[in-house]
């Protein structure tokens, strides 16, 4: 079964559509005995149907394996013990109503081949086996429903401590003036990576505690640069972020061919961009107009002999605005 | 209006993974192949209508938090791209329709620029 079957067996609400990718990699990632239960009530295959019913209601259990001299020969579900009732049957042997066709998983096996087992089968619950064959545990699908929401919480708990300790970067370290520098390395030509970079700075920035707003401001700028950079350079070029509590300061730089009329390169409309490139649909000239609609400042040095600087700010604090320092 | 209804009407094809269509509800529409107009364009949960089928739209539609890319006149994004919609949770829809024609359909439906 490919993780796409498996996908379209689950019952799929809101809640799980955006978790539904990671559900499906835990049941690749979680084992067995990861979910199952550990301490299994057994009945010994000669145990009358009476006990069985007996202590079934005292433990609260629906069923469980059946065993003979220690070794795994059945199991008693609260189906048999109906039949064995419904023919006024007590004093007959557990060995009389129990299935003996055994259908097991083992201890090691990736949870999905359970879940294969109990969508491909009626029964309710699998005898776990470890590698010698004896019987280690038992395996519900709500063991493994509670496993996968276990599992799901942890990861949860993780990237919110993720996100507590990234907010709390700034906070947690003393300087007179603290900031985390991303730097990125786009090369030219490549198409299939673009948008990665700033896709990562967006999502560090959430990270970091950032309004939405503001991480797609820095987003749309840094992947506008970034395509630049993946168009229009000779050798590619250097993206870096400067993220600091009251601004993100960000310097794309590249080694040429440089921009000959600065002008013409930020009237709106105007593109270098070559035939191929506009096929896909870059080249619309809006690149550097998109950057400074959605930065504070943005300062452009070109030069035809060191390539290109494009230094651009964002503001956390709108009343810091002011003229970039020279540097 | 949900995108499920949307692709019922419109007779859209899903390519990423299903997922419940019916959560998605898109608040305006973008109509444009230029990657550059979109991201000036286009506005956070609308729906974007372009023949392009590379793996920017991918970027491009993350960046925005778009609700979906309807991709028009039969284009057919590769592996790779459908792969990479189903990472950033992009809805990818296809047609064998012209952009105007859905674009059309769309604004019938109430979908408005923003």
């Amino acid at each position: 079964m490919s993780p796409a079957d498996f996908d379209k067996r689950q019952i799929i609400n809101d809640n799980t559509v955006k978790n539904i990718t990671r559900v499906e990699e835990l049941g690749y990632e979680l084992t067995v005995d990861e979910v199952m239960t550990h301490t299994v009530k057994t009945f010994d295959v000669n145990i009358k149907m009476s006990e069985v019913l007996e202590i079934s209601r005292q433990e609260h259990i629906s069923g469980a394996p059946v065993t003979k001299d220690g070794a795994l020969v059945g199991v008693l579900s609260m189906e048999d013990l109906i039949r064995c009732l419904y023919v006024n049957d007590l004093d007959a042997p557990a060995s009389k109503y129990m299935t003996s066709e055994l259908i097991t998983v083992r201890a090691t096996d990736p949870v999905v081949e359970a879940l294969k087992i109990f969508v491909s089968t009626r029964v309710g619950r699998l005898p776990v086996l470890n590698k010698n064959g004896e019987l280690e545990g038992i395996l519900t699908k709500g063991d493994i429903t509670q496993g996968l929401l276990d599992a799901l919480q942890q990861d949860y708990a993780s990237e919110e401590l993720r996100k507590y300790r990234a907010s709390h970067l700034f906070e947690d370290i003393e300087s007179d003036r603290s900031s985390l520098i991303l730097r990125y390395n786009i090369k030219q030509g490549d198409f299939t990576n673009g948008g990665a970079a700033s896709s990562n700075i967006k999502k560090a920035l959430l990270r970091l505690g950032a309004a939405p707003q503001l991480a797609r401001r820095c987003g749309i700028s840094v992947y506008e640069a970034e395509m630049n950079l993946i168009i229009h350079t000779t050798n590619g070029g250097v993206i870096r972020v400067e993220i600091e509590p009251h601004m993100i300061s960000i310097r794309v730089v590249d080694d040429g061919p440089g921009i000959e009329d600065i002008a013409l390169a930020l009237k709106p409309g105007f593109s270098t961009a070559s035939e191929k490139v506009r096929e896909l649909g870059f080249g619309a000239g809006m690149g550097l107009v998109n950057i400074s609609r959605c930065v504070d400042e943005m300062v452009i040095k070109p030069s035809l002999e060191n390539g290109t600087l494009l230094k651009m700010r964002i503001y956390l604090d709108q009343s810091r605005i002011g003229a970039i320092e020279p540097d | 209006m949900n995108l499920e209804d949307i692709v019922q009407k419109l007779d859209l094809t899903l390519i990423t993974l299903s997922k419940d269509l019916t959560a998605l509800t898109p608040s305006n529409g973008y109509a444009s192949d230029l990657l550059s107009c979109v991201m000036a364009g286009a506005e956070e949960n609308g729906i974007w209508v372009t023949l392009q089928a590379h793996a920017n739209i991918v970027a491009v539609a993350a960046l925005l938090g778009l609700s979906a890319v309807i991709i028009t006149e039969g284009a057919q994004p590769d592996e790779a791209t459908i792969e990479k919609a189903n990472q950033e949770n992009i809805t990818l829809l296809t047609t064998s329709q012209s952009t105007f024609h859905i674009v059309g359909k769309l604004w019938e439906m109430g979908i408005r620029a923003f």
